[in-house]
């Protein structure tokens, strides 16, 4: 830390130019971003909120999502990317669970507990495998160059994808869902039942999370383990236990991300993980990975890009929505390479 | 004092069964070889230091009884157990806390919270709490920074809140790597003394530094390594008196 505070002030002449323009140009963007949301609110007000919640919905799911990537990278360093095939699994193991074994969706009253039921097996189930996959690969590589789990982890996406195509098929699967279309309307206003669940079970979720991270003794040895491994092992932390639980929390938000997918979208695929598992992974790096708020800012903010993109009446459209998003990361990295919450430092945990 | 060649087969004037017994340490680094055959003890009450210079297997010695590396042969035993293979955390819940070299504080923790960590498998509130008091009374100046970052503060107070993190886990044997490196002299002075104390308060207390005259002043018993091996051991301060000894090993 010292030396990065030497470095910076001896270049200190260099960069004041270079970061002057870099300021600008980022200020110009943003300003231009909200002049492009000004034009749309108010062109189609209700068209901006009706997209908006949209953006919401889809910006908790991204959120849990992001907090697996940005949890394990905080720890060991690691980008997990299995992560968005994990949490494709936990969209399979849902429907498999809340449609074919527990026949739910037919608009009974009890679907409602199935459905919180199945969320607590995905969130298990999702966890289990991510502390398998821990134990029996990463943590063999635990001291070996950074590339070799890397590498080891893209081969897990491909067992997860695997194991995804053997349960549900190669084909898009569409499945029955418990909660209800449309929503409660205000107006021309419309709040999805989807959104309202969406919601209601990710804050809650985030706040157990921030809990466990901030004031719990496992929580502590976590941030403990994430600044200094083996200084937490001379505390008395049990750094692999730390560890595997670290991969068990990520797990389960991914298991229950995937429920809540399933129940906005109502459908399966095997490869759904690699499109939203780089997304989610954008949102973490855009909210400066390793930071739990980062992640789900970042989540937030790519769910409501993507929304707007594709919902409001100026954007470029759903085709590019793609483009959109991998086009801010390129941004933010280019103009503030920590991330939003991020520091110049890397920040873990 | 003895040589290296009769280590172990006299008690030179110490009494009683070790607390700390290593016999014919053995440690890797890859291929190379970072002790080659150590044998040492260190007694309920003692202070004992551990010199020699650069690269001569002291913290390495230190880091294989804390359980953060794993020896290639010999044993390391604590109270009658066996201590070498076990993991890291097993070997703290028995009694054994280090301050390592380099400090190793938490960085982006506060001070208060460094000291929490540092009694994290402890139950005993109370005594946890006493024992706060006790350390926070050794080295006023973290008092004064409790709520601080630890990494924001000065080296000379990182040290502190290194031992005093050590401190917390109520060990009966403490282990120092390097406490007076790149320390002001007052400050070094401080920490001797703040050992000293320690060990008076009653923990044992297992010394490694490059400072080798201050910490023959304060040890009772030393043991001189040089390239992984032991050269010499004996009483500290019969050590430092022999003129001999301080120029050819200690490098004075």
């Amino acid at each position: 830390m010292t030396i990065t505070a030497v470095e910076a002030a001896a270049s200190r002449p260099a960069m004041l130019v270079k970061e002057k323009i870099e300021r600008v140009i980022g200020i110009l963007l943003l300003v231009g971003l909200t002049l492009w949301l000004i034009w749309n609110f108010t062109t189609a007000p209700v068209q901006f909120v009706n997209v908006g919640l949209a953006g919401l919905r889809l910006g908790a799911i991204y959120a849990l999502i992001a907090l697996g990537y940005t949890l394990v990278y905080g720890i060991i360093e690691l980008i997990n990317f299995a992560h968005g095939d994990l949490f494709m699994l936990g969209t399979v193991f849902s429907s498999i669970f809340l449609v074919k074994l527990f026949h739910a969706g037919t608009g009974s009253p009890l679907d409602w507990l199935l459905m919180v039921i199945t969320m607590v097996i995905a969130m298990v189930l999702c966890a289990g495998l991510n502390v398998t996959a821990e134990y029996f690969a990463y943590r063999r590589l635990r001291k070996a160059p950074k590339l070799a789990p890397l590498i080891t982890a893209v081969g897990i996406s491909f067992i997860f994808q695997w194991l995804g195509m053997r349960l549900n098929g190669s084909a898009q699967l569409n499945w029955p869902m418990v909660i209800p279309k449309g929503g409660l309307t205000f107006g021309e206003i419309t709040l999805d039942y989807s959104t309202i669940v969406v919601i209601s079970v990710t804050i809650p979720l985030l706040l157990i999370l921030s809990y466990i991270v901030q004031s719990t003794r496992q929580g502590k040895a976590m941030r403990a383990t994430a600044q200094d491994q083996d200084a937490a092992r001379l505390m008395g932390i049990n750094v692999n236990r730390t560890i595997s639980f670290t991969f068990g929390l990520g797990g389960a938000m991914a298991g229950a991300a995937g429920l809540l997918f399933l129940e906005t979208f109502g459908s399966t695929r095997f490869d759904l993980g690699f499109q939203l598992g780089l997304i989610a992974f954008t949102a973490a790096v855009l909210g400066g990975i390793g930071n739990l708020q980062g992640a789900v800012l970042g989540g937030f903010i790519i769910g409501l890009i993507q929304a707007f993109n594709d919902g409001l009446p100026y954007g470029f459209g759903q085709r590019w929505s793609q483009s959109v998003v991998f086009a801010i990361l390129i941004l933010v990295m280019v103009f503030k390479p920590e991330g939003i919450l991020g520091k110049r430092t890397i920040e873990k945990v | 004092m003895t040589t290296a060649s009769s280590a172990g087969e006299t008690s030179n004037g110490r009494v009683g069964e070790p607390m700390l017994t290593v016999d014919d340490l053995v440690v890797y680094y890859g291929k190379v070889a970072a002790v080659k055959g150590l044998s040492l003890r260190v007694h309920p009450g003692e202070i004992v230091t551990l010199i020699g210079s650069n690269g001569a297997g002291k913290s390495t010695t230190l880091r294989s009884i804390s359980g953060l590396l794993k020896a290639r042969s010999g044993s390391i035993d604590f109270d009658g157990q066996r201590i070498s293979g076990r993991e890291g955390h097993e070997i703290v819940a028995m009694g054994i806390c280090q301050s390592p070299e380099g400090r190793r504080i938490f960085p982006r923790m506060t001070v208060s919270e460094n000291l929490d960590l540092g009694a994290y498998l402890r139950k005993d509130k109370e005594a946890i709490e006493s024992d706060r008091a006790r350390v926070l009374d050794l080295f006023p100046r973290l008092a004064d920074r409790i709520t601080q970052k630890a990494g924001t503060m000065s080296g000379g107070e990182q040290q502190m809140l290194a031992v005093a993190r050590a401190l917390m886990g109520s060990p009966r044997l403490l282990l120092l790597d390097e406490p007076s490196m790149g320390l002001a002299p007052v400050l070094v002075d401080l920490i001797f003394n703040t050992i000293e104390t320690i060990r008076d308060q009653g923990t044992t207390v297992l010394l490694v530094e490059q400072n080798a005259l201050a910490a023959l002043r304060i040890a009772d018993y030393a043991y001189v390594l040089e390239s992984g091996m032991l050269k010499m051991e004996g009483p500290a301060a019969a050590m430092a008196e022999n003129d001999d000894i301080v120029r050819a090993y200690l490098g004075v």
